[in-house]
């Protein structure tokens, strides 16, 4: 009965194909073709984007290169790299871009002060001392640290540390480097913290037991052993943290005022690179005006700190690595 | 004859011990150092900003008197920033990313894309702001508009977004794509119904970090200009804003104590946005966490 029915049914099944078999094989080959198509394009599709990060950075050098050398017709060269006076809103101005370098550097440096110790201490914790459970819950903590908003940083450096600073040294300024300088260094560690762990965790448990065997304490082993087989990622760590100093913007805009000086006093207001692009970006200086495009000759001037940086600490975590 | 002088052994030991002991609770007390601080952090911010906190401060204007501000432009503005954000550094971040982990060959021009992009994440973001000012704002004449603010954060967060997917395209096991190609699929398809599906979670975690990293930054939104006081809300893309950030800056420079304490009421409104944020990031990574 039931084989009846299956042929039946096949037999009304083969006439409905015979009649669509044709169609189907066309709509086969439409498919294929489209499914071909999509095949050879999307590759294309997806190098374009990849491109797009190299037009990004192409982007960056033409547009501060341009500006720059539109700033260079109003102002000359030599004057901007040895004048020691940075006065843009006087007429006729001066543009040395050595004081704002001074108060880059000054804050850049307060920051390593404040995070070298910490963050290698934290590092050296994490990975030689602390158990995993401890290393789970305080690494995400330490990460949260760097993610807080650089403006809230910037409050926090302004209501909280100048003020409790200004209790400990009274001649401090209410904007000066130093508070900004600590509250990066802050803001830093964690970075400092967490690259070095995972460069002192890589280095092989035999050359930590190996010393232990021999009778070091827990200390020599890090001092001594781990420490200097890392020493590449941490140094690269440094760099890379202190060139993310050097371009931090809100915090010395909020913190650190606006009076470029060129001296190594940290209680008084100074002015740093960031600070100052945001200075003019804020006030109604005009589209084509000298201090217009002097805000592109010291953006350039941070790039380039910044990527020698960064190509610093590349260079070193690739030549001095030790591969084990 | 005496070999070893066991007083002058121990003694060595003793004091090599106990320095290890001393440094080892220094070690401890450094990396409580940020704990502490982050405590502090979140303390004086709830203290100073959580009396002006109510819902009157979400849904008002910005206003010169302290008692009737509120952060609504600014809170819709940065919601209006993500909408244009999100989905552009995703298009592009995500296709560079497969394109490098998946039909990239190895050759120079590949490796100059990936040091490229290495060093795209150590630029300034003030740099980024340049960029966008003269690209963006001045050359495409978008003005301030949430689309020149959107477009400069995209290309800021794209490094976060290309490595996190190619971190998560990387891990997708080699067995599942063959697995397809052998089942006769061709490699695009296999990439979007296998490999795409299985590095979701990666690429949504990144994802969410890079846009709370995006809603936080202020630095090239100032220099691209956004007004840091502003009393309409955006109707299109077209349309000048402000975000969370920028409030809290234009709060923070100024004297009265009430202002500080709405720039705190503004922070806590930041930070529990972004706390959201990244724990649903948590959230999406501990669910859909496969090891293969």
């Amino acid at each position: 009965m039931w084989i009846k029915g299956d042929l039946k049914m096949s037999v009304h099944e083969s006439t409905h194909q015979s009649y669509s078999v044709q169609k189907m094989i066309e709509d086969k080959k439409q498919k294929a073709s489209a499914t071909q198509l999509l095949e050879k394009i999307m590759p294309k599709v997806l190098l374009v984007t990849a491109i797009l990060s190299i037009l990004t950075t192409i982007g960056i050098l033409l547009t501060l290169i341009v500006e720059t050398f539109t700033f260079f017709e109003h102002v000359s060269i030599i004057e901007y790299l040895t004048a020691k006076k940075w006065y843009p809103f006087s007429d006729p101005g001066s543009f040395g871009i050595l004081p704002l370098i001074a108060g880059t550097i000054k804050v850049t440096l307060i920051a390593g002060i404040v995070a070298v110790p910490i963050g290698l201490s934290s590092a050296i914790y994490l990975s030689e001392y602390a158990s995993d459970a401890a290393r789970r819950i305080i690494k995400p903590i330490l990460e949260v640290l760097a993610g807080i908003p650089t403006i809230v940083y910037g409050f926090f450096a302004l209501t909280f540390v100048t003020p409790l600073l200004r209790e400990i040294i009274p001649s401090l300024e209410m904007f000066n480097a130093l508070s900004p300088g600590i509250v990066i260094g802050i803001m830093i560690t964690p970075m400092i913290a967490s690259l070095s762990e995972d460069a002192m965790s890589s280095v092989p448990r035999s050359m930590r037991e190996g010393a232990l065997a021999l009778g070091s304490t827990k200390l020599e082993v890090s001092l001594k052993v781990v420490l200097p087989a890392a020493v590449s990622g941490i140094v690269s760590s440094i760099v890379l943290a202190l060139s993310r100093a050097i371009g931090e913007t809100m915090i010395v805009a909020v913190a650190g005022g606006s009076t470029p000086n060129l001296n190594l006093n940290v209680t008084e207001s100074i002015q740093t690179m960031t600070a100052y692009i945001v200075q003019v970006s804020q006030g109604d200086a005009g589209y084509g005006t000298t201090i217009y495009y002097s805000i592109y000759a010291v953006g350039f001037t941070l790039f380039l700190f910044t990527l020698l940086m960064n190509l610093l600490a590349q260079f070193i975590s690739r030549k001095f690595r030790e591969e084990y | 004859m005496k070999l070893v002088d066991h007083t002058k052994v121990l003694q060595q030991m003793k004091s090599r011990i106990i320095t290890n002991s001393i440094l080892k609770i220094l070690f401890f007390c450094a990396t409580m150092f940020g704990l502490v601080v982050l405590g502090i952090l979140f303390y004086r911010v709830l203290n100073q900003g959580i009396g002006y906190l109510d819902l009157q401060f979400l849904q008002s204007l910005p206003s010169r008197k302290p008692e009737q501000a509120g952060v609504y432009t600014a809170l819709i503005g940065t919601v209006w920033l993500m909408a244009v954000v999100a989905p552009v550094s995703l298009l592009i971040g995500v296709g560079t990313a497969v394109y490098l982990e998946e039909y990239a060959p190895k050759n120079k021009f590949t490796n100059f894309i990936q040091i490229n992009i290495s060093n795209l994440a150590g630029v300034p973001s003030i740099v980024f702001g340049l960029l966008g000012l003269t690209l963006f704002v001045r050359a495409l004449t978008l003005g301030t508009s949430v689309l020149a603010a959107g477009l400069t954060m995209s290309l800021l967060v794209l490094p976060v977004i290309i490595v996190a997917s190619q971190e998560a395209v990387r891990s997708v096991p080699n067995e599942l794509r063959e697995a397809s190609l052998g089942m006769g699929a061709t490699k695009w398809q296999t990439i979007v119904r296998v490999v795409m599906p299985a590095s979701i979670p990666g690429i949504l975690t990144g994802g969410i970090l890079a846009l709370s990293r995006a809603i936080g930054e202020t630095a090239p939104l100032v220099v691209l200009g956004l007004p840091l006081f502003l009393a309409f809300l955006p109707r299109t893309v077209f349309d000048m804003f402000t975000v969370l950030p920028m409030q809290i800056y234009n709060w923070t420079g100024r004297p009265q104590e009430e202002f500080q304490g709405l720039a705190a009421a503004g922070i806590i409104v930041l930070l529990l946005l972004l706390i959201v944020m990244n724990s649903i990031a948590v959230l999406i990574r501990n669910k859909f966490q496969k090891r293969y």
